[in-house]
């Protein structure tokens, strides 16, 4: 099967059901993206599919055509300069880290729609979970990566 | 650190320290540009290495899990170092090591909020001595006395103006003989400890390169998913593994101890695809027969029970409660929770017949180790934990180390290849180490002039010690219990002065299994008698504020919290129209904190959250911005509590499967936090759990202001309330 990811286009064998999180985190061993509940419900694996931000955890690859741009944390810029990035060092966003990447392709996602979002945008956009509890400052670093864009 | 030395040892590790280097091994690093040089530097002492580039590696033996305790560590070493803050890194010694020198960095263990203040003093004085060293090394080499040198910025400078950095004098440094005596600077000269430095290790969690134990990888890894018996107590009565050996990428279908069963395949999701094709006969178990009525059951018989353990008595309390002008009775609960951490539980284990080694996220690395050993069935010498930073710990990887114990016993059956086992989110949730259930009847005497002349505070439910470690009993009594309402001690104690007190629990445990959560037994402590508190003002017809302030005055620290928060809320003047609010204090892991809420509930019973304001001394502040992370956090942590946290038992197995049914706090829910961080000095108080008792009572007493209905069974949502 093949994929396209970051750019480049990725051959993989892999039985065509399986969900595009584990061909990413196992086939092609990107594991910036995350596994956390396996039924789209926690965002930990958000990805782009054509931009659009995607549960990785709960699209199976079959479902994928390989002219689909599939975008992970680990493409979201080449040296962390994307806006998002930026604003989460700046504010110091992450607390464990491990539902970030999904929160900051969920961000990236909303900023490519939305470039200046309103509180309302933000939290209608943001249903990823994130334990630690760093709503606020994902919140904020949004505002800052507008500013930055 | 030692570890190359230690694989190169053993053939099995050689090919994945070859091809695998930078996964697997140099994760004991974190922060920026932290990659293991592969060279074995003489350390200056145990807690500093300085590289001939000037890097200074700080060992830290707590663990970042999110709390912030890996820079905070860092910054009290670099403090007394006097190091270049910008060429600070940090790394993680293995527990193995800890013991082959005599636990010479102490205790790993990171719950209680006790990263920063149980190491502080040690690290401090480990950054001292390391200056000392570096200093005396510089001397030397120029012949001058140590006394006309000084150290700033990682450079030492000589009595006639000649330079060294760190880095030229490390080497020599490391050959002295580490102080005994070291002198520590005075709070009033510190430069790095209270500023609000950036985390050192963000940089690599915005772009997918921090490796979490679940992203763990070795060459010739298999990966295994695995099912447990779902009831407390139960064992696998039989397997048929059969139609999963036949699936794409399997290689075994395989028991785990008594209880389990795994699938172990090539990748993660063919592992876990496959184990759903296993059929698995569990026999019956302690759990087996309990439901929520037969739990209820037990705790409601201890209300009244006699067989209790006090824990606060102070007067005669059924005396002045036989006496009130006025009595006040009120019965509350707190049910079930789950610590439901990002990462699901996993561990990468490789055994041999001589040598076993884990790599996995884990808040007690010397308790890993200790259950390797045992799984691995060699000696603790022959094993070792390597640690790598966690997605989320919160209690749940703190005292059980059931998913290290399961990845050495898989591996023990295939010996030589690695092995990473993954719980999947449905095996996380049923096998949780859990908040445990308590009631809590409280009863309470007014004079006629609306004074409190006492108060009867019965705890009645589940022990974690009991659970988890029995040996921690004290004649019976689990004096966690008590959190927060001892009489004395700095660790939690009382606010209040009531002049007759008791404070008693008897102890009713289920047979699920418990297990400390962030905040721990404060939570419902603080949620009990500080809702209680306020409808004890309800009945004396005073504020709650001045019927609390009534009650402080021996406990200034206690007050100047509430007191902060009060008047950060403007609790002297009206609240916008339709918002009401309410606060609380409490007192635990060392630091006095309180929360003032400003909640608005509509017709529906649609409640919103507009305003928090939280205050915390925790006597020394180390990183404020850090300090305010987490004050923030912990209202996400409690607040999901409160508004939905209820895990449920049906025939002794947990409902909930996963976030559909088990829903936290995300964006929607989080209200505005402001954090007041107000350190009184002299004093080292935790902040990872604090303010995250002070979450629950402080908007409950707002709701209660809000509609007039009092909220004592939690959560929220059990009450028809729901988020607007």
């Amino acid at each position: 099967m093949k994929l396209m990811v970051n750019g480049s286009v990725r051959e993989f064998e892999v039985e065509p059901d399986t969900p595009l999180l584990w061909v990413l985190r196992e086939q092609l061993g990107m594991t910036g993206t995350k596994f956390g509940c396996g039924i789209a419900a926690c965002g930990a694996c958000t990805v782009h599919l054509d931009g659009f931000p995607t549960r990785s955890c709960a699209i199976q690859v079959q479902d994928i055509d390989e002219t689909q741009e599939i975008v992970t944390i680990e493409g979201l810029s080449p040296d962390r300069s994307h806006p998002i990035q930026q604003a989460w060092v700046e504010l110091d966003v992450p607390q464990c880290g491990y539902c970030q990447s999904g929160q900051i392709m969920a961000a990236a996602a909303l900023l490519a729609e939305t470039p200046e979002p309103t509180d309302e945008d933000i939290v209608n956009a943001m249903t990823n979970i994130c334990r630690c509890g760093t709503y606020n400052r994902i919140k904020a670093g949004i505002k800052r990566a507008a500013e930055l864009s | 650190m030692t570890v190359q030395t230690k694989f190169s040892r053993r053939s099995f590790l050689v090919a994945s320290a070859a091809g695998g280097l930078s996964l697997g091994m140099a994760i004991p690093f974190a922060g920026p540009a932290a990659a293991q040089t592969g060279a074995q530097l003489p350390e200056v002492n145990a807690w500093v290495v300085i590289r001939p580039d000037d890097t200074v590696v700080i060992r830290i033996a707590r663990q970042e899990m999110g709390q912030g305790t890996l820079t905070g560590l860092a910054q009290v070493v670099a403090e007394e170092l006097h190091c270049d803050w910008d060429k600070v890194t940090t790394e993680y010694p293995t527990p193995g090591e800890n013991v082959a020198r005599e636990r010479i960095w102490g205790d790993f263990g990171t719950a209680g909020s006790r990263g920063i203040r149980a190491s502080q003093q040690y690290m401090r004085e480990g950054g001292a001595a390391a200056r000392m060293m570096l200093v005396q090394a510089a001397a030397n080499r120029w012949d001058v006395d140590v006394a006309g040198c000084t150290a700033a910025n990682s450079v030492i400078t000589g009595p006639d103006g000649q330079t060294a950095t760190f880095g030229e004098v490390a080497e020599e440094a490391a050959a002295l003989d580490v102080p005994t005596e070291v002198a520590l600077k005075d709070p009033s000269e510190w430069t790095l400890i209270g500023q609000s430095v950036p985390r050192l290790d963000t940089v690599d969690k915005v772009d997918g390169s921090q490796i979490y134990s679940i992203d763990h990888t070795m060459e010739g890894m298999l990966n295994a998913a695995i099912r447990r018996a779902p009831v407390m107590g139960a064992t696998v009565a039989s397997f048929d593994g059969d139609a999963a050996a036949d699936m794409p990428g399997v290689r075994h279908v395989l028991q785990v101890g008594d209880d389990a069963v795994a699938v172990v395949a090539d990748t993660w999701w063919r592992a876990k695809t496959a184990l759903e094709a296993v059929e698995i006969e569990w026999s019956d178990g302690d759990g087996t027969g309990y439901d929520m009525a037969r739990i209820r059951a037990m705790l409601e018989d201890g209300l009244t029970a006699e067989d209790t353990f006090v824990g606060n008595r102070q007067g005669d309390a059924m005396a002045a409660i036989e006496g009130a002008a006025q009595l006040v009775e009120a019965t509350y609960h707190v049910p079930y929770q789950h610590h439901a951490t990002m990462e699901p539980m996993n561990a990468t284990a490789v055994w041999t017949e001589d040598r076993c080694e884990v790599w996995t996220a884990t808040q007690n690395a010397e308790a890993a180790l200790a259950a390797t050993s045992t799984a691995a069935g060699l000696p603790i010498e022959d094993c070792d934990v390597h640690r790598i930073n966690l997605g989320g710990g919160f209690g749940r990887r703190a005292t059980m180390q059931d998913f290290v114990t399961q990845a050495v016993l898989i591996a023990k059956q295939v010996p030589g290849t690695p092995i990473k086992m993954i719980w999947s989110r449905e095996e996380d949730m049923l096998h949780g180490t859990l908040h445990p259930i308590t009631m809590c009847k409280m009863t309470g005497a007014l004079d006629a002039d609306g004074n409190l002349t006492g108060l009867h505070m019965r705890i009645s439910g589940q022990s974690i010690l009991a659970g988890v470690r029995p040996e921690g009993l004290s004649e019976g009594k689990d004096p966690i219990m008590f959190q927060g309402l001892n009489p004395d001690g700095d660790e939690g104690r009382l606010g209040y002065t009531i002049p007759n007190l008791l404070v008693d629990h008897a102890m009713r445990n289920p047979p699920v299994m418990p297990g400390f959560w962030r905040g721990v037994c404060n939570n419902q402590n603080a949620f009990y008698l500080e809702s209680f508190i306020d409808e004890l003002a309800l009945a004396a017809e005073r504020d709650p504020l001045e019927f609390r302030r009534a009650l402080m005055a021996d406990h200034p620290k206690h007050l100047a919290v509430l007191d902060a928060v009060a008047e950060g809320i403007g609790w002297d003047t009206p609240a916008p129209e339709g918002v009401f609010r309410g606060l609380c204090q409490h007192m635990g892991y060392g630091s006095y904190v309180a929360a003032a809420a400003e909640v608005s509930v509509n017709e529906d019973g649609r409640f919103k959250i507009h305003r928090i304001v939280a205050a915390t001394d925790c006597g020394t502040v180390v990183n404020p911005q850090q300090v305010a992370a987490q004050i923030e956090g912990s209202f996400a942590y409690g607040l999901s509590a409160s508004i939905f946290g209820e895990i449920t038992i049906t025939d002794g197995k947990v409902d909930q499967e996963n976030f559909d049914t088990y829903p936290v706090v995300t964006m929607w829910e989080m209200p505005a936090v402001e954090s007041l961080i107000i350190p009184s000095g002299g004093f080292w108080g935790g902040v990872g759990e604090p303010t995250i008792f002070a979450a629950t009572p402080a908007v409950v007493n707002a709701i209660f202001a809000a509609t007039g209905t009092r909220i004592r069974n939690l959560p929220l949502s059990k009450n028809g309330m729901s988020h607007a």
